[in-house]
């Protein structure tokens, strides 16, 4: 029967609802026992938000000084210590699980699966490839370790109101000191979070410049979303890094996603194609976008957002 | 003597738009251009420009892939690389292989830096990096965006979803490439002509005595779910109007 390590994301004592959407994932194999695993300098807090998470029967929490930044050199041995007790291990596909998890699985000396998008069977996904343009079903051998990341935007949170068993592990593994935390910077925006918001409003190259991006942050603001970006509108300096949408950049499924002044390049659409209902404005009524837009709009992007904030007033 | 390993992978061209061979037994590559993975290209024009700062006295391009995959060697030579290895390979090798194919290549040369790109953009995998600084037992810092080297040590800013990300590693290290890194030179004419000269050594996979065999079975491919199109409005009082039936404003 399967037994399933889910290594938690979190910072700053907050657990990454990343963690919750791993938890469903791992809940479609079915009769599957769903651990979450918990690495910190001190896990107390996590562990709480870990064990109220639906369908989880265990926690286990893994405190050591070193863990008290996710550093994948440091956590990778840990967890390949602890992966022996479990048929598989599971962790979000964000920036966290995809640094960590092939390093877990090279020391476990299997391959990986990224992307898992849907489970077919305990030992059989299906995965995204080539931007979404193609969805592989993929079967692991059944004399392995399956080691994998999710989809997270392919699955709902698991539900809270769990009351998991929270219990301390000594984990032996030698952890490296040739890998240091320096410093992030996370943007405080005040904003939702992007990876996480049911509603998202996106600029692309059409909104011109970083200047210019304030009216997507004002209609977010008005509509309490999230504010997301095309690669364009990043690599051009108009907005962060941490706000690109698609395949190299977030992958998410709002309720409501509307992009603005976004042609919509297939790298783009596989970031968004999960939304529920996706809203194009866009000048040129020959772009992409409007392929896939459930409502479209064509005109010019600095008249039609101030009036669609006053219309929404 | 300092060298930088770049990993350069022949992927379809990031301009084609793929597509599943009806019977799903794949996606067609048949007469499809091919190219460098573009966030290899980042990585090769990342080394380069180390080289050319003077952190590194050699950049070996290396790929794992059939003989066309020379193509893509040249092209990396013509952009500046001093040498190219192909481990050739006719079958696809999964990332867990490929990083294995990469240890046996750093046994031999010995380098500071190994760069490749964050994922290829056809399995769209983001794992051989991560793999062989495991298998190395070095140091990782994965989806860069600012390199600094400082000796025997390398800070790193990374791309992650909280924003920017700093961390130190003591060299020999791994790094793979965001795509902010740096924008890559074109390369000119007589580059190429040059590339020409330069030293390009075939190895034979099975050669090297490594398991490539792969792990997973992809047994089937199928194109993607399809959004059905929807509504076009003419002005904000539709698109309002059109909201609020959907209940989202």
């Amino acid at each position: 029967m399967a037994k399933i390590l889910i290594v938690a994301e979190h910072s700053g004592g907050k657990l990454n609802p990343a963690t919750a959407k791993s938890v469903t994932c791992a809940s479609k194999i079915s009769g599957a026992d769903i651990e979450v695993a918990v690495f910190a300098a001190s896990a107390g807090e996590v562990a709480q938000q870990a064990a109220a998470i639906q369908g989880v029967k265990k926690v286990i929490t893994v405190e050591n000084a070193a863990n008290a930044e996710p550093l994948a050199a440091v956590l990778a041995p840990q967890v390949a210590a602890l992966a022996s007790n479990y048929t598989h291990v599971f962790a979000p596909s964000t920036t966290f699980g995809k640094d960590l998890l092939p390093r877990v699985a090279a020391l476990l000396g299997v391959g990986q699966l990224s992307d898992i998008m849907a489970v077919e069977s305990e030992y059989k996904f299906r995965r995204p490839i080539y931007a979404g343009n193609a969805i592989i079903t993929v079967e692991a051998p059944q004399d392995k370790k399956v080691v994998a990341t999710v989809r997270t935007a392919s699955f709902e949170a698991a539900g809270q109101g769990g009351s998991a068993a929270i219990e301390a592990a000594n984990v032996s593994a030698e952890i490296p000191t040739h890998t240091r935390f320096v410093t992030r910077s996370a943007a405080t925006s005040g904003r939702p979070d992007l990876q996480t918001a049911p509603r998202v409003v996106s600029g692309g190259r059409a909104v011109g410049s970083a200047d210019n991006f304030k009216v997507i942050f004002s209609l977010a603001d008005k509509l309490g979303a999230a504010v997301g970006a095309s690669r364009a509108a990043v690599d051009s300096g108009y907005a962060a890094n941490e706000l690109q949408v698609g395949q190299t950049g977030k992958i998410i499924a709002p309720e409501l996603y509307i992009a603005v002044g976004i042609s919509g390049a297939i790298q783009h659409l596989t970031g968004i194609k999960d939304a529920r209902t996706i809203v194009a404005i866009n000048k040129d009524a020959e772009a992409p976008i409007f392929e896939v837009a459930d409502i479209g709009l064509v005109g010019d992007l600095f008249t039609i957002l101030p009036d669609l904030e006053k219309a929404l007033s | 003597m300092s060298k930088i390993l770049v990993g350069l992978k022949r992927v379809v061209d990031y301009n084609v738009r793929v597509r599943v061979k009806p019977d799903g037994t794949g996606v067609v590559t048949e007469g499809v251009k091919m190219s460098i993975n573009p966030f290899d290209e980042i990585a090769l024009e990342e080394a380069l420009r180390i080289k050319e700062k003077g952190g590194a006295t050699e950049v070996i391009v290396v790929s794992i892939g059939p003989a066309d995959t020379q193509q893509q060697l040249r092209t990396g030579l013509a952009m500046g690389a001093d040498r190219a290895i192909l481990v050739q390979s006719d079958a696809a090798v999964e990332p867990l292989a490929a990083a294995k194919v990469f240890v046996k290549l750093i046994e031999k040369e010995q380098p500071q830096i190994v760069l490749l790109g964050k994922q290829g953009i056809d399995d769209d995998n983001n794992q051989t990096g991560q793999m062989l600084a495991a298998l190395w037992n070095r140091p990782q810092a994965t989806f860069a965006s600012k390199v600094e080297l400082d000796g025997a040590k390398a800070k790193v800013t990374r791309e992650v979803d909280a924003g920017l990300e700093t961390i130190e590693v003591d060299l020999p290290a791994v790094l793979t490439t965001d795509l902010r890194l740096n924008e890559p030179r074109y390369v000119k004419l007589p580059d190429i002509m040059k590339a020409k000269k330069k030293p390009l050594d075939t190895v034979a996979i099975a050669s090297l005595g490594v398991d490539t065999a792969p792990q997973f079975k992809t047994t089937k491919y199928e194109p993607p779910a399809s959004r059905s199109k929807g509504i076009m409005v003419k002005d904000v009082n539709e698109l309002v109007a059109a909201l609020k039936q959907k209940g989202l404003v």
